[in-house]
């Protein structure tokens, strides 16, 4: 009895080795294939660990974009963690409070802005194309195309495009855009610029991710192992380190699995080269045909 | 028989107390569509930046797509199979179809932040986007559903133009031009015949695809990968039971004897579609393990239980039964059900399962929203009674020809 389930045990254990490894050799090349452009890829490592929650990255963002923004002594104001808030319309990022499991050290405070995925969920489902990726992995709007149906907020993983509930005319779909007229003219984005304490690091995607790996080899009681957004969702622009468990910063819990990927194989699996369609036309045609004989020559008889 | 049975404009007043009511509700929805296009969506809507989709996208499209579904299975009954004898209930279905997608296109515009760019797929395509794809099928299918839907104007209005004053001179021109049209329909209809079935298949199930780019927002319960065939099984399953509740009830209303023989027929081919789709779906539940999350007690696992409960395995169970299928009563109840189950399957999938990651309170219908979607299934109802008094769509016995059991009720 232990013999047969021990050996069923290796059994299945080779079986499903076999089916990983022939998976994950499969999924690397894809995504080898559809990745985009790694090394011309911009991003921005945000170490929670020396954030202090000053929220000079808000009232800069405000000021770049051109949004109503308040003096700036007012985000002196720490009242506003009080509760969650997230990004909209009237601010691309904004930063939470968390407390600390031990309570001697100081509360985390958390940046949240457009994650800027390798492979957005946005652009694959924008019924328009109103939303793209740009060379240095900024994803950006595009007003001109956009209806507003808001299938982009459905898709993101993140939950961060917002939308102007409140406007009849023109409303807007709002995220954080990366900055990227500022970085065309060759300035940092806003938020990171304003950083007073440097918890906010520009650079190509590569080097963050080197740049994050040391941090962690360096100070391993300081950070969890874990680069957030270096695999999430086939990757992403901006990533995260942090000293506790990403879900307790109400970080996403999520897959290796780009966002778009199942829906757009079945897409392209439907509609392969208008096979599928074309075929089944012809096949109901056939039928058409077919019982409209048969119904003459039985008239006939 | 041909000449005593044929699609009639009804005569009866249109206004009855019952008539009354719903255009009360019409005009309350109006009311609030009004409310929307000037104060904006967050006005009148429960909305927000985590649940952005609501009943409207969820029922008056989702829903309303998959209820239109009779007007593509009938077609095929009749025409592609050539099955003669129904070709009583394609008119109506047909109709149904006709106002069913032009309230889901009015749906989507009152939903569309820019509504007045809805016209915008049109030339910016995205081919990788499942709701472009069931945006253009749409588009495509509502034109094809009004040809279809010509040789039946041509039937009422050839030598029966008559526009009053300086429009009298349009008179003649309008005359030949549906000749025209009439007779070239005549030899082409079959294209788009297969081409109304095709694109319905298509856009049907695109429609499953959809939530799928939710990932991982969605319960497990629903998202799955064969998202798509669930879809389009579900709104074949439901196209036939939808004939039939029309059917009975505009017979009831209109006061005819509902026409069970070939009503009884149609509803003995539900059964086996309706048992394909009850196959697939606990199929799809014992592959993915996903009856785990049935053992937990909680609005998901009672939702989901409800809808395959009451909404397919009861309905399954009648509509196999000889005794019910012959009962007016019978396949009412059953055709209910199912209309009630793809109710909750839509819901569901689009409401229920769909859980974001921040939510600060769930979402939940406002009044506004509910009276929208009251306001247009009254105009439906309005249109489809104005429709079958002005067009030759019902079935039923010429004057003179008392001698059918189709006769009407007092009359024998």
């Amino acid at each position: 009895m232990e013999k047969q389930s021990r050996r069923n045990f290796l059994k299945t254990t080779a079986i499903a080795t076999a089916a990983i490894t022939g998976l994950t050799t499969r999924k690397t090349k894809a995504q080898e294939q559809k990745g985009f452009l790694p090394d011309k890829a911009m991003g921005v490592l945000v170490d929670t660990t020396v954030c202090i929650g000053c929220r000079k990255c808000e009232w800069a963002c405000k000021t770049a974009h051109q949004m109503p923004t308040p003096p700036i002594e007012e985000y002196d104001n720490r009242d506003v963690f009080k509760k969650m808030r997230r990004p909209d319309y009237t601010s691309y990022t904004v930063v939470n409070e968390y407390k600390n499991s031990d309570p001697d050290k100081f509360p985390i405070d958390v940046k949240v802005q457009c994650m800027h995925c390798d492979q957005p969920a946005c652009v694959s489902a924008c019924i328009v194309g109103a939303f793209s990726k740009l060379e240095n992995g900024a994803v950006v709007w595009d007003e001109s195309k956009c209806i507003g149906c808001r299938y982009c907020m459905v898709a993101c993983p993140f939950q961060i495009p917002a939308f102007e509930f409140h406007k009849a005319f023109q409303p807007k779909i709002t995220k954080c855009d990366f900055c990227y007229t500022r970085q065309s003219e060759g300035k940092l984005p806003a938020c990171v610029e304003v950083c007073p304490v440097e918890a906010l690091t520009f650079g190509k995607r590569e080097d963050l991710i080197q740049v994050a790996k040391e941090k962690i080899r360096l100070y391993p009681k300081r950070y969890i192992n874990h680069i957030y957004g270096e695999f999430e969702v086939g990757g992403t622009s901006w990533m995260y380190l942090a000293s506790e468990d990403f879900t307790k910063l109400s970080f996403p819990k999520l897959q290796r699995e780009p966002a778009p990927g199942v829906s757009e194989s079945i897409q392209h699996g439907i509609f392969a080269y208008f096979i599928p369609p074309v075929a089944l036309y012809a096949l109901l045609g056939g039928v058409m045909w077919l019982n409209k004989n048969k119904k003459t020559e039985t008239e006939e008889e | 028989m041909e000449e005593y049975m044929k699609p009639q404009k009804i005569k009866k007043k249109f206004f009855t107390p019952g008539v009354i009511v719903i255009s009360v509700f019409a005009a309350f929805g109006l009311l609030v569509l009004l409310a929307r296009f000037i104060f904006g969506l967050g006005a009148v809507t429960h909305l927000s930046n985590q649940y952005p989709w609501g009943i409207w996208i969820g029922l008056d499209v989702a829903l309303g797509v998959a209820l239109a579904a009779g007007g593509f299975t009938t077609a095929a009954l009749g025409h592609i199979m050539h099955r003669e004898k129904f070709h009583v209930i394609i008119r109506p279905a047909l109709l149904t179809a006709l106002l069913g997608y032009t309230f889901v296109a009015l749906s989507v515009a009152t939903d569309l932040g820019r509504w007045y760019y809805i016209w915008h797929p049109l030339i910016f395509w995205n081919g990788n986007s499942a709701l472009f794809e069931v945006g253009m099928c749409v588009m495509i299918y509502m034109t094809v559903l009004y040809i279809e839907f010509l040789p039946i104007v041509c039937e009422r209005f050839i030598g029966r133009v008559n526009l009053p004053g300086i429009l009298r001179k349009l008179n003649k021109p309008i005359d030949r031009l549906l000749q025209v049209l009439d007779k070239g329909l005549d030899k082409t209809m079959f294209i788009f015949i297969i081409a109304g079935v095709v694109l319905s298949c298509l856009h049907q199930s695109s429609l499953g695809t959809l939530m799928i780019i939710a990932g991982p927002k969605m319960h497990p319960l629903w998202q799955t990968p064969v998202l798509p065939l669930l879809f389009l099984l579900s709104a074949i399953s439901v196209g036939f039971p939808m004939v039939i509740f029309e059917s009975i009830i505009s017979s009831k209303s209109f006061g005819l004897k509902p026409e069970m023989d070939v009503l009884t027929d149609l509803a003995r081919m539900v059964g086996p579609i309706l048992f394909t789709y009850l196959a697939f779906k606990v199929g799809d539940m014992v592959i993915r393990k996903t009856f785990v999350y049935l053992y937990e007690i909680n609005t998901t696992s009672v939702m989901f239980t409800i809808e395959l409960i009451v909404g397919v395995v009861i309905p399954l169970r009648m509509f196999f039964s000889p005794k019910i299928v012959k009962s007016p009563t019978g396949v009412f109840i059953a055709s209910c059900l199912v209309i009630f189950g793809v109710f909750m399957n839509r819901l569901n999938n689009f409401i229920v399962a769909y859980n974001p990651p921040y939510s600060f309170q769930p979402y939940f219908p406002s009044i506004g929203e509910i009276l929208v979607t009251l306001g247009f299934i009254s105009l439906e109802v309005l249109l489809y009674r104005a429709a079958v008094m002005i067009f030759p769509i019902i079935t039923q016995p010429s004057e003179g020809a008392l001698k059918t059991k189709y006769a009407i009720k007092g009359v024998k």
